[in-house]
């Protein structure tokens, strides 16, 4: 349907398909593009204005799409607000930080530069397109913050308050310090090489005893900083793990690097023995830079799941009602939710998000309590009727009297649950892990071996054989094998749009034996879409006309119906617009010339409109009929479609042999429907949080491995419980933070695919590890017999990383 | 050959400066945003033209939207 009638060309804003008869042309640098949307028209448009065109030269991914409503930030020039993200630096000047959506590439940043530089009463401001952030100083006296918000809104940002400061300032701190240990080990090995290089030639040529003292003393000064700051990482971690009675491949990293630097100190001081302090350095160079690429992917993957607690509004609009004079009443005033009280009378507009738990005591609205429930049509609210904060209200104005806030919410009853499952969560051990441990003991044990046996035959050699087995049985390659391929990997499914937020995911993929789905949001599209369009017989206009005029009547709307038939205006013009709760929207419009009264609603309501003797017939699903005052014309029927990629995962998940269930806190017999639609054999509707929790530990129980895939509120406990978890990239940031990992691309054949790579992954990590013991069983008898030099064991050493590095990286193709 | 007591030692020196200039960048955040940075040689400031300075009573009049 949505393809039959939109046109091949792409918007040249945010590269989504124009619609067809739609018309929202701008020009840029002398050329008319076309925009799909009155959105991307108003951005494209503000960006021209500004002088800053060259944005889309320089440019690398195309933009979002804004939102086409108008965003309103006066809540956030209220002062009790901005206490959380504004610091007050002097008499008016404020800083204020706050986390950019919409954000996509480097050329982004230059933009906001350009826009935010021209405005009055801005001192100074740092974007950062890496972490979404942007710090603002301005003058409170000059200019508003919601100024600020709404000049960024203009060209397609939404700024949100960063609240997660103390988190940033930490993942900031952990950047640097990486990057300097990392830098120092950079340094050192490179100049401890050169060193090295003279005493090898040295050692092959003969060279006089006064310069193999003094270049070693050379290299130990250089080595030392490397080893006591650089490689600290790995010296707390293994004290960790020893204190913990376990052994982590931090220990013989560890005991390596200081076993291998105290040697060769020893042997500087009294001239005796071999020195490595090449090995240690590279050693701690090669370590660190598979931490730090792996660090950087997992910050980069936090960023851009951004805030939690953004679900809630900061401000509520208060109906105060004062103390002694019973029933007078004041005009609304926007208050921080954070003062409600029990009791106290809010007003919820429609399109708002409800900031608190409540009863309705006027009003009549639907309410989208998809959220809590996954049912995706709206909930009819009306006096008397308990509403949950984080809910969107839909049409019209609600007056809620306050019965719990803040942690007493339902929605905070989620969080604790969730909490709850996440500490249950069965971990997969990492297999190089559970290597170590078998590694730390055999190394040990042929260390004490060849010392005892030399100690026999030639006890001035013993210590420095037994130097050489630690050193050439170095765990390098060892400790690289599954970091690398893991890297390689994550950065793979990164491109494809599976981002992977913690770090057992990959393990885990590869034996996942049953995918749990949700139904809304994930294997649907969450919103409501016209699936079909009938034309009365009495009716000459073509469907593009109807959707055409439906559209000018929920023109402006925000009830999720109104969402549906957005992409068909075509600009016609509505006046006079009623809506009616629970009924339908009423409007005149000139078309072709006429002006008509048209309604489009529930039937009932609709053909009051006009006198005609059409009787309705009964009709499965949600339908709406359009009238006009001359008689009935068509019907739509609404529905959540379900995506285009739902039918393909299912059947390759299906020819893997795994198990697929669709789990639903729908109650509808959408559920059923789907489930045949897709030919998914086991289906649940109307699960509870609780009883979707309850479902996953029994299968766990039984032995499953449970990936789950959903999106909203009422999926996170189980997304926080399951084996493995996929968030939707629409999905509230509760779950996508929860989640340990995002489906960036909402294409859902990503999944079999990185099922199927994180199998390959296993696989590289296998042969990694087989291959970095086999050149330790090589290597072992050849040191322990004493036949191996220094520079052979630092020519061994590197070999086999690399070789190690080169496989996992055949992952990324 | 006497001379590489003098010059290895001020090699290290050198190299000591080097890191201590280069923990200096990095902890004024100038590697923070690696990024942006990466791409703005690429930015060609030339190609812009220079915008009257907008005040803010300009700006809080609502956009054509």
């Amino acid at each position: 349907m949505n393809a039959a009638i939109t046109s091949s060309l792409d918007c040249y804003h945010c590269s989504l398909p124009v619609p067809a008869n739609s018309d929202y042309p701008v020009e840029i640098n002398g050329q008319t593009h076309s925009m799909c949307c009155p959105g991307c028209q108003a951005v494209a448009m503000a960006i021209v204005d500004g002088g800053l065109e060259n944005f889309y030269r320089f440019r690398t991914q195309s933009s979002t799409r804004p939102q086409q409503k108008k965003n309103n930030f006066e809540v956030y020039d209220l002062q009790d607000v901005q206490v959380d993200f504004v610091l007050p630096l002097a008499d008016d000047l404020r800083r204020a930080q706050l986390l950019l959506e919409g954000i996509t590439c480097a050329a982004c940043s230059w933009l906001i530069e350009h826009q935010l530089k021209g405005l009055q009463g801005i001192s100074a401001f740092r974007v950062n397109a890496s972490t979404h952030r942007l710090s603002v100083d301005f003058n409170s006296d000059q200019i508003l913050l919601s100024q600020i918000m709404d000049e960024l809104d203009s060209i397609g940002y939404i700024a949100q308050p960063a609240t997660d400061d103390r988190q940033q300032a930490l993942l900031k701190k952990e950047n640097r310090t990486a990057l300097m240990r990392l830098s120092l080990a950079g340094f050192g090995m490179m100049q401890v090489g050169m060193v090295a290089t003279a005493l090898y030639a040295g050692a092959i040529q003969g060279m006089e005893s006064q310069w193999q003292y003094y270049l070693r003393w050379i290299s130990l000064i250089i080595a030392t900083p490397v080893v006591l700051y650089s490689a600290r990482p790995f010296f707390a971690a293994a004290w960790r793990s020893l204190k913990h009675r376990s052994l982590s491949m931090d220990v013989p990293v560890s005991l390596a690097i200081a076993g291998a630097y105290l040697a060769s100190c020893w042997a500087t001081i009294t001239g005796s023995g071999e020195v490595y302090f090449d090995s240690v350095s590279m050693f701690t160079f090669f370590l660190l830079l598979g931490r730090f690429f792996e660090m950087r992917a997992r910050h980069s993957n936090r960023m851009a799941a951004g805030n939690v607690a953004q679900l809630m509004p900061l401000s509520a609009l208060l109906i105060a009602e004062s103390g002694h004079n019973q029933g007078d009443r004041f005009e609304p005033r926007a208050v921080p939710v954070k003062s409600l009280q029990l009791g106290d009378r809010v007003l919820v507009k429609s399109g708002e998000t409800l900031p608190c738990d409540g009863e309705v005591v006027a009003g009549r609205s639907a309410v989208v309590e998809a959220l809590l429930t996954g049912e995706p049509n709206p909930v009819d609210k009306t006096s008397g009727d308990r509403v949950v904060a984080g809910t969107l209200n839909g049409d019209s104005v609600l007056e809620v009297e306050v019965t719990a806030i803040g942690a007493q919410t339902q929605l905070s009853a989620i969080e604790r649950l969730v909490n709850d499952a996440a500490q249950d969560k069965p971990y997969q051990v990492a297999i190089a892990d559970r290597l170590s441990r078998y590694f730390v003991a055999a190394v040990l044990l042929v260390s004490g071996v060849v010392f005892s046996v030399w100690w026999q035959i030639d006890s001035s050699h013993a210590l420095w054989v037994t130097l050489s087995v630690l050193v050439v049985t170095c765990p390098c390659a060892l400790a690289l094998a599954t970091p690398a391929a893991l890297t390689a990997a994550t950065s793979w499914l990164r491109r494809h749009g599976l981002l992977i937020t913690r770090g057992h995911a990959l393990e885990s993929l590869s034996k996942v034996t049953t995918v749990v789905l949700d139904k809304t949001g994930t294997l649907t599209l969450g919103h409501l879409a016209i699936a079909k369009v009938e034309s009365l017989s009495s009716c000459d206009l073509s469907n593009e006309q109807l959707l055409a005029l439906a559209a000018a009547l929920e023109f402006g709307s925000s009830h999720p119906i109104a969402s549906a038939f957005k992409p068909f205006c075509m600009g016609l013009k509505a006046t006079d617009v009623r809506h009616f709760t629970a009924a339908g929207v009423e409007a005149n419009i000139v078309f072709n010339g006429n002006l008509l009264t048209y309604r489009l609603g529930y039937p009932e309501f609709s053909l009051q409109l006009c006198s005609s003797e059409y009787t309705p017939e009964q009709r499965q699903g949600q339908w709406l009929l359009l009238t006009s005052n001359q008689g009935p014309l068509a019907w739509f029927q609404l529905s959540d479609q379900p995506r285009e990629s739902a039918a393909p995962m299912v059947a390759a998940l299906q020819q893997q042999g795994i198990k697929i269930e669709l789990l639903s806190g729908d109650r509808s017999s959408a559920v059923a429907d789907l489930a045949q639609e897709l030919g998914i054999a086991q289906y649940r509707s109307g699960a509870s949080p609780e009883a979707k929790l309850d479902h996953i530990r029994q299968l766990q129980a039984r032995g499953e491995l449970v990936l789950m895939v959903g999106d909203g509120v009422n999926d996170v406990p189980v997304l926080s419980g399951a084996d493995i978890s996929v968030a939707m990239a629409q999905a509230t940031d509760l779950a996508k933070t929860r989640a340990d990992s995002v489906l960036l691309s909402g294409d859902l054949t990503i999944i079999p695919r990185a099922m199927h790579k994180a199998r390959d992954t296993r696989s590289i990590i296998r042969q990694n590890l087989a291959w970095a013991l086999a050149y330790n069983v090589i290597a072992l008898p050849l040191a322990a017999m004493g036949l191996i030099p220094p520079w052979a064991a630092a020519i061994g050493m590197s070999t086999s990383s690399l070789v190690v590095i080169g496989n996992a990286l055949r992952l990324n193709r | 050959m006497d001379s590489l007591y003098f010059l290895i030692p001020l090699a290290l020196i050198l190299t000591g400066l080097a890191i201590k200039f280069l923990f200096w960048a990095l902890n004024s955040g100038q590697y923070d945003d690696l990024d942006t940075e990466a791409h703005r040689i690429l930015f060609d400031e030339d190609l812009i033209e220079t915008k009257p300075k907008k005040s803010a009573a300009a700006i809080s009049k609502p956009h054509s939207k």
